[in-house]
């Protein structure tokens, strides 16, 4: 009798040197732990990024010491230009978006846990796995070299519109080489992430072992595996636009650019393109990213959530649909940031009903994670707190989208910051809360050391407090009409707005320094925590069956059989109120099947 | 509500006769009664699946492509009719041709695979055929785009030829992928450690390759 | 803690919610025939919104009061004390709240949206009143530029060759051999008389602009390479601001125009005084 996982997963062996073992490493948990290395670096640079975007928006004429060492041209005197402001503004969404967002959830911590979900040995093709890593890594330093080359980088915003992101030099500083290294390294993402969809897709449909059913799967599974579905369909769409938007600038041909446009009094040699294509091609691939960033988060809630409520959801299966049917209309919405984008006014309509109808998943969500908060004995703990933060984050994010999937109220507020207030409690927060919450809980597992909870907990306080001081006002600032990416409040009826954002950054300023308790905690806890034990929390899916590092080949060569699904909790077992996934014994849950 | 250990119901491995190498499973994840509880005795080899995630990842990619063309056609005056040349219609026939010496390829490795001792057989031949069509296909797109220069029309000409060399040139450089993979699937097959599932993965590629140059093909014939 | 916690919640959502309650901060006061429907539109959103934000967050504050254990409890207790061995699942179940998030949610969105219609649809689905006066209005990095046809009531045409930011010539006009083009006037202010309708042109020079005038509840993208029509009609006299939103350049913060609304005598002086300025 053989597992069919040893089988079906490319069998290899514990690695020997140095290089296969840290460095070029099949094994998914290791790259798994690289992709969480390579967002923490650029989430420093994300976040450093926006401190200084804040001090500038606060105090637009002080001189920030040191800037001039970010910028050959950019910060004379130490005194931020407004090109530089832009460059660093679309420099802090390009990182947090593709390389904090996107890799975190779903390539760190689903590389790292996925294969042990399903019970298997690894994923199916490790070496193109491990080249979904280093793709994603040369992506990175790409996107690093923009700073050294030419201007800098581009200053066209992550949604890099054309013309300004196609016609070159003309357009302003950091134009010229800054939007061909930006699309270079996008496309070379997107190619990285199709590898790691190629590896999760199969993972789940092929690779599971006895007994654990499609059903089985425990939460973030199947978050991962929607997410990969939707990666697939959306970044095999990026990659052709940037290719054609590279081609605009280095070819000279006209996909994105029309003719007669004149700048600096020079006539453009491009003719006949069309600026919207760009836009529905990336907001085709943009609206299923910013899923692809929060989908995963939500199915980490649900699990850390069910392990310290001690009793299942009130229902898997309505949380797996609803993230599902998520992901489906997340094609469908695309064009709610078109609205006035000069597109058919009909299809601005057109694309507003399904953005609304999507708030009724997102709600169906929100109210099975709280309707089955009643009658549990939540457990308080790090990984617990970021959790149920991540649900009042996911609130706010989402009232406010309600404002915004109304084309007639995208009149007053598009382009506002009340779209930066949106995104931000809904990828900033949330998905970030998300990723916190996965730390705290799975860290055990990833080095076979406990994080340091109190330290957790005070990270948490501070953190939660502090990003609602830093985004809630931005909704009041896009009420009362405050335009994003402007580097300064020159407009008279802003004027009155300055204030705010002045609070913003010392919200923002402090919330930042706070981090450093986090980091504090990781590197410390990862060299001299307290050694964790299989088990930590008491959870019942495969993960806690192994032991804290699990061995190379996850299951120690046992052959995995899964006898229940994943939530057995609230049951009288031998081994207290749960029973592991993998465990024999029979036993009587109060809960009815979902 | 009881949990108990439902005792594995286990499908069984269908013969397929001399033409397989027993190698591979099958593509249904759901036993026929329905119950996903079930346990399969085998699993099909991830490949089978990762072939389609690959398949489908390029056909999004080409969508957006022909979604590009569609949406410049209409966005300004300047659609220049283009002439395809002769020699696209020559190399759509040896690359179909390809794909025939492909499938004759495999079934004579799945015969040699499953044992049978006939020496005339020289499986690795008709992949040979193959790597050799698709180069021929290779090489008479560069033809075709040598073609056009000598008629004046480059990249940036006018947008029509953006998009021939854009498409053609994608789809050659996949076709190009594609015979890398050939190359190691004509090693391992050399060493006899070839897999049912890595010459199948492969196919379904190739065959891929085939069928989206006809759809180019005809999209550049209409549109272009 | 989880007390804590939730009265944390609660009373940062309360403080959330005194600015919108006291409307400290608002859009700037609707000059415009159509901006009624639009801010009819906001306070029923609004009103919607906040409640839905409220009662979720209150109820998962008190949620994680009443269901939390505490910590020595969760730590230490053995399995009797800290089970949930007792079928207390939320009323109704899953299906309650499935059902609840469909009609509730689904009939305030779908309501939301089928209303919202009609505030599109009086901006961009009405034709223009015969009698609008027609203004073009072209948006370069990092300026808008008007024109006015003058007195034959016709645009000259532009040519982007001649385009000269040096000598003025923001539209590229060839006085000499165009003769519309002899009286067009061309300004860095608008102005429009009160209560008249305008009928607006929108072209850009360069790359995508926006042209977002709060006071008129107008927010409308430039596209390169397609020139977009709106109307509106202002109706009170004043001073406001037309505002770049559409990210450009680095000149993007400083892209601004005035809009001035005149009385109709006020208007035709100050239109006269800008043609001899031609």
């Amino acid at each position: 009798m053989h597992d069919i996982s040893t089988h079906a997963a490319a069998h290899h062996g514990p690695p020997t040197s140095f290089i296969r073992k840290h460095i070029f490493s099949l094994d998914h948990k290791v790259i798994g732990k690289q992709y969480y290395g390579l967002g923490l670096a650029a989430v420093i640079i994300g976040m450093v990024l926006s401190w200084l975007m804040r001090i500038h928006l606060g105090w637009t004429n002080y001189a920030i010491p040191g800037l001039h060492l970010l910028s050959k041209n950019g910060a004379p005197g130490n005194i931020m230009t407004p090109e530089l402001y832009l460059q660093l503004m679309t420099m802090h969404a390009t990182f947090m978006v593709f390389f904090v967002l996107t890799v975190v959830p779903f390539a760190a911590f689903g590389n790292f846990f996925l294969p042990i979900h399903t019970g298997a040995e690894d994923m199916p093709f490790p070496h193109f796995n491990m080249m979904s890593f280093w793709t994603t890594f040369v992506a990175f330093c790409v996107m690093m070299l923009s700073f050294f080359v030419g201007d800098g980088p581009t200053l066209g915003g992550w949604t890099q519109y054309a013309p300004l992101s196609a016609v070159g030099a003309a357009a302003g500083p950091g134009q010229g080489s800054g939007p061909i290294i930006w699309a270079l390294s996008i496309a070379i993402f997107c190619v990285g992430q199709l590898f790691g969809s190629l590896n999760f897709i199969p993972n789940v449909l092929d690779l599971r072992c006895k007994g654990m059913s499609m059903w089985r799967l425990p939460m973030p599974t199947w978050a991962w595996f929607i997410t990969s579905c939707m990666g697939l369909t959306a970044f095999s769409v990026l990659m052709p636009a940037c290719v054609m938007l590279i081609l605009d600038h280095v070819a000279g041909t006209s996909f994105f650019v029309p003719s007669n446009l004149v700048i600096n009094d020079q006539l453009q040699p491009h003719s006949g393109g069309s600026t919207l294509l760009w836009q529905h091609l990336f907001w085709f691939f943009g609206h299923p990213e910013v899923y692809i960033a929060i989908v995963p988060g939500m199915g980490i809630v649900s699990h850390v959530l069910i392990t310290n409520m001690r009793k299942p959801m009130l229902s898997h299966r309505v949380l797996i649909y609803s993230m599902g049917a998520l992901a489906v209309l997340s094609y469908m919405v695309y064009g709610h940031h078109m609205f006035v984008s000069g597109m058919n006014p009909v299809s601005s309509l057109l694309f507003s009903f399904p953005t609304l109808l999507i708030t009724i998943p997102s709600t169906i969500i929100v109210l099975i994670w709280i309707g089955s908060l009643y009658g549990a004995k939540l457990r308080i703990n790090s990984a617990s707190l970021f959790a149920l933060g991540f649900i009042s984050m996911f609130i706010t994010g989402g009232v406010s989208g309600f404002f915004l999937a109304q084309p007639a109220i995208q009149i007053l507020l598009h382009a506002t910051y009340f779209v930066v207030a949106h995104f931000h409690f809904t990828m900033a927060i949330a998905a970030i809360f998300g990723i916190f919450s996965g730390t705290y809980f799975w860290f055990p597992k990833m080095y076979g050391r406990m994080m340091n909870d109190k330290l957790g907990k005070l990270h948490f306080w501070l953190t939660f407090i502090g990003v609602y001081c830093i985004f809630m006002p931005m909704h009041y600032l896009g009420l009362a009409g405050n335009v994003r990416r402007y580097q300064a409040f020159v407009v008279d009826y802003m004027q009155p707005l300055v204030g705010v954002h002045q609070f913003i950054t010392i919200a923002a300023l402090f919330t930042g320094a706070v981090q450093l308790i986090f980091l504090y905690n990781l590197i410390h806890s990862r060299f001299w925590g307290e050694p964790a034990p299989a088990n930590p929390w008491e959870g019942t899916s495969l993960e806690w069956s192994v032991p804290s590092p699990p061995p190379h080949d996850n299951f120690g060569g046992r052959h995995v059989v899964v006898y229940h699904d994943p939530y057995q909790y609230g049951v009288q077992s031998s081994t207290g109120d749960y029973v592991m996934q993998d465990s024999p014994e029979q036993v009587k849950s109060a809960h009815e099947e979902p | 509500m009881a949990t108990t250990v439902v005792p594995p119901k286990i499908k069984e491995h269908r013969s397929r006769g001399l033409g397989t190498s027993g190698n591979g499973g099958f593509g249904n994840l759901v036993p026929s009664d329905g119950s996903p509880r079930a346990v399969q005795e085998y699993a099909p080899p991830p490949s089978k699946t990762g072939i389609w995630v690959v398949l489908a990842a390029i056909s999004m990619t080409f969508a957006a492509f022909t979604s590009a063309l569609v949406v410049r056609q209409g966005s300004a005056m300047d659609w220049h009719h283009l002439t395809l040349p002769r020699i696209l219609y020559f190399n759509t026939l040896v690359l179909l041709a390809s794909g025939v010496t492909l499938e004759m390829a495999r079934r004579r490795i799945a015969v040699f695979m499953s044992g049978a001792k006939n020496l005339d057989l020289n499986p690795p031949r008709w992949l040979y055929f193959t790597m050799l069509l698709g180069v021929v296909f290779v090489v008479g797109q560069y033809v075709a785009w040598m073609r056009l220069h000598s008629e004046g029309l480059y990249l940036a000409t006018n947008p029509n030829s953006s998009f021939f060399y854009l498409l053609t040139s994608v789809h050659a450089l996949h076709v190009l992928g594609g015979l890398i993979g050939l190359t190691y699937v004509i090693r391992k097959l050399r060493r006899v450690t070839l897999r049912r599932s890595t010459l199948d993965t492969f196919s379904y590629y190739w065959h891929f390759m085939s069928i989206l140059w006809v759809y180019l093909l005809l999209l550049l014939w209409m549109k272009l | 803690m989880a007390r804590l916690f939730a009265v944390t919640i609660v009373v940062i959502m309360i403080l959330s919610a005194i600015p919108i309650v006291r409307n400290t901060w608002h859009p700037v006061p609707d000059i415009s025939t159509h901006g009624q429907a639009i801010d009819d539109q906001m306070s029923e959103t609004m009103i919607e919104a906040g409640i839905s934000f409220l009662a979720s967050q209150f109820i998962l504050a008190w949620f994680i009061w009443k269901f939390s254990v505490s910590k020595s409890k969760a730590t230490k207790a053995g399995p009797a004390e800290t089970l949930v061995l007792e079928s207390k699942s939320f009323p109704g179940g899953a299906t309650g709240l499935v059902i609840a998030a469909f009609v509730l949610v689904g009939a305030e969105v779908l309501a939301l949206g089928a209303f919202g219609i009609k505030a599109w649809a009086n901006i961009y689905f009405t034709p223009p009143a015969a009698n609008s006066m027609p203004v073009q209005v072209q948006a370069g990095q990092f300026a808008f530029y008007f024109r006015y046809p003058g007195p034959d009531g016709k645009f000259g045409p532009i040519h982007p060759d001649l385009i000269n930011e040096a000598n003025q010539n923001f539209y590229g006009l060839d006085t000499t051999h165009d003769p519309d083009s002899k009286d067009d006037i061309v300004t860095a202010e608008m102005a429009v008389p009160v209560n008249q309708e305008i009928r607006l042109l929108m072209h850009s020079k360069d790359v995508s602009h926006s042209f977002y005038v709060p006071a008129l509840r107008i927010h409308q993208d430039f596209v390169p390479g397609l020139d977009l029509q709106l109307h509106f009609t202002a109706t009170k006299v004043g001073r406001y601001e037309i505002v770049c939103s559409q990210l450009c350049g680095l000149g993007h913060y400083n892209m601004r125009a005035y809009l001035s609304v005149l009385s109709q005598e006020d208007f035709d002086s100050w239109l006269k005084k800008e043609a001899s300025l031609q």
